[in-house]
């Protein structure tokens, strides 16, 4: 391996061990100041603690098929918010009435925290894992909607000059050029929204007690099992994490060289 | 009545006829293209020159249809055109391939419009990548290419929809020098294989005397014509025309033009911002 090789090598592996080292230097630091009594071990658990009731939340809890709840509630969001979100932002985007009607309380509803309104949601759809979906689904629509229109707007003046030179018409216009012009744009609308589906979804999960990774927490807190509710948020945003890499990964591969 | 009328060989596939374009911007009225006229015949290569900002491009955007707020008319073989016309394929002044889409299938674009079958479309679309010298780029993406291939991408793309009239917008502006004179052959060669009618807009004299049977040049706000020159080289022209005799002469000719026009074009300019700038300072 020659100089530069190396140091190119050292450079690719240096951030993501730095960062690993940052959390293990945390957990070090909890360690040591719950051990000494500087923190309440009744209100922190060691991290020691943590990670030994791993393996018992896994087994005992049943941790996966509530994984495959809290995913497939998930995914049956994001389907729905590609739907509806991205047949949203193409609506606004062709009716220029309805985009400055509703642009700007739709951007609005991005920053509310919609989970707060799950009373209702539980009134029209039961508790179910319906308003659970519903509540992931609404809560996600707005950063779709508003990339979908950022998207389809963004498109360069010159690729539409293209298309009128070859004398598209209006719907070739809009399939030929503004959709996969605006793709990538839509496709982050997508991502940002799957994200904000999954923290909506384990949060009503927690609040109505009901369903997949948000309700074990719940469970756990309520039976005082500190280090188990702690290993739990631990799994939770282990799984965010890997969704969220995932959503990356898909996102590059769908999306040619641009 | 312009001075070349007299010289018509042929009905002119192309008539401009009073062209007239005012744009309105929050400082007043900008006329960009100033009572135009000029036909081009079946073939011929004509250049359009004139300094930085004097209207060409929007000039370039009406005969292609896609500014309608004009005055005047622009008829093709005879028809007057309201919009984006069949026979006119347009190359336009800033990047516009399509970065979703692979060379082959960006170059198939108009030939999908048409609905041919796939086989045929990739075949025609091969001899268009072919004619401007990108064979084995096919399966690419225009982001994996150089601007110079990217431009040759949307050259081929126009040709493949085997326009009557070839209008380009100052293709390889963005180029630097020696690529520019390459691309300048191979669309002079391409012009001449396919008999190609042509329109080139460009600021770079020696390209515009290089390829051209005849130059309009025109003059800085408002975008007039100033003269028409008619290029009498031999063909084919080859780069080192570039070093002839006569071909200085053209290049000297038009160069005086239009040094009158872009010292004028830069005083504008100057005023302008001088005049613009005084209150902040
Ligand atoms: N849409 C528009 N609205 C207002 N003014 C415009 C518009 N398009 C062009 N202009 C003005 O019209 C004039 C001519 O512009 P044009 O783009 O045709 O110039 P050009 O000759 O192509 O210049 P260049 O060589 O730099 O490309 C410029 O002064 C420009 O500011
Ligand atoms: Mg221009």
């Amino acid at each position: 391996m020659s100089a530069p090789a190396r140091h190119t090598a050292l450079r690719a592996y240096l951030p993501p061990a730095f960062g690993l080292a940052v959390l293990v230097g945390f957990f070090v630091a909890v360690e040591i100041m719950i051990q000494g009594g500087i923190l309440n071990r009744f209100i922190v658990p060691p991290p020691s603690e943590i990670i030994g009731s791993f393996g018992r939340v896994i087994v005992e809890e049943h941790i996966f098929s509530r994984f495959m709840l809290t995913l497939g509630e998930c995914l049956s969001a994001g389907v729905m918010l590609t739907v509806f979100g991205v047949a949203g932002g193409v609506l606004m985007h062709r009716f220029k009435l309805l985009q400055q009607a509703c642009e700007t309380w739709v951007a609005a509803m991005a920053s509310a925290p919609i989970v707060l309104m799950y009373p209702l949601f539980m009134v029209i759809f039961g508790r179910s894992s319906l308003t659970i979906v519903m509540i992931g689904f609404i809560a996600a629509l707005p950063p779709v909607i508003l990339k979908t229109i950022e998207g389809l707007s963004g498109t360069r003046k010159v690729l539409i000059n293209v298309g009128k030179s070859f004398n598209l018409t209006r719907s070739q216009q809009f399939w030929k050029i503004l959709f996969p012009a605006a793709l990538p744009t839509i496709f982050v609308g997508i991502r940002l929204g799957l994200i904000f589906a999954l923290i909506n979804i384990v949060g009503v999960e927690f609040l109505i007690n009901y369903g997949g990774l948000g309700q074990l927490i719940n469970d756990l807190a309520e039976r005082y099992d500190l280090a188990g509710t702690y290993a739990a948020i631990c799994f939770v945003i282990l799984v965010s994490v890997l969704f969220f890499m995932t959503l990356e990964k898909v996102e590059r591969w769908l999306r040619p060289a641009d | 009545m312009s001075a070349d009328a007299s010289a018509r060989r042929s009905d002119p596939i192309l008539v401009a006829d009073d062209i007239y374009v005012r744009f309105d911007t929050p400082e007043g009225g900008v006329v960009a293209v100033d009572h135009m006229s000029f036909d081009v015949n079946p073939g011929e290569f004509v250049s359009v020159i004139g300094p930085s900002g004097c209207g060409k491009s929007t000039l370039f955007n009406v005969i292609g249809g896609l500014l309608t707020s004009h005055q005047g008319i622009v008829s093709v073989a005879g028809e007057t055109i309201s919009g984006p016309h069949q026979s006119i394929g347009m190359v336009f002044q800033e990047e516009s391939t399509f970065p979703w889409r692979t060379v082959i299938d960006n170059v198939a674009f108009p030939l999908e419009l048409t609905g041919m079958p796939k086989q045929k479309r990739v075949d025609r679309a091969r001899h268009f990548i072919k004619l401007v010298g990108l064979d084995g780029f096919e399966s690419r993406y225009p982001g994996e290419l150089s601007g110079g291939m990217r431009q040759r991408v949307s050259l081929a793309r126009t040709l493949a929809s085997e326009p009557k009239i070839l209008l380009m917008d100052e293709p390889f502006a963005a180029l630097d020098e020696q690529t520019r004179l390459l691309l300048g052959d191979k669309v002079l060669q391409i012009q001449q294989q396919l008999k190609q009618t042509t329109l080139l807009i460009t600021h770079n004299i020696t390209e515009a005397v290089q390829m051209s049977d005849r130059i309009l040049v025109m003059t800085y706000r408002p975008g007039k014509m100033k003269r028409i020159v008619n290029i009498d080289l031999p063909r084919p022209r080859t780069s080192e025309i570039v070093g002839s005799e006569a071909f200085g002469r053209y290049v000297a000719q038009i160069w005086a033009d239009l040094r009158e026009e872009a010292s004028r074009g830069m005083r504008d300019q100057e005023d302008h911002v001088l005049h613009h700038e005084a209150p902040a300072s």
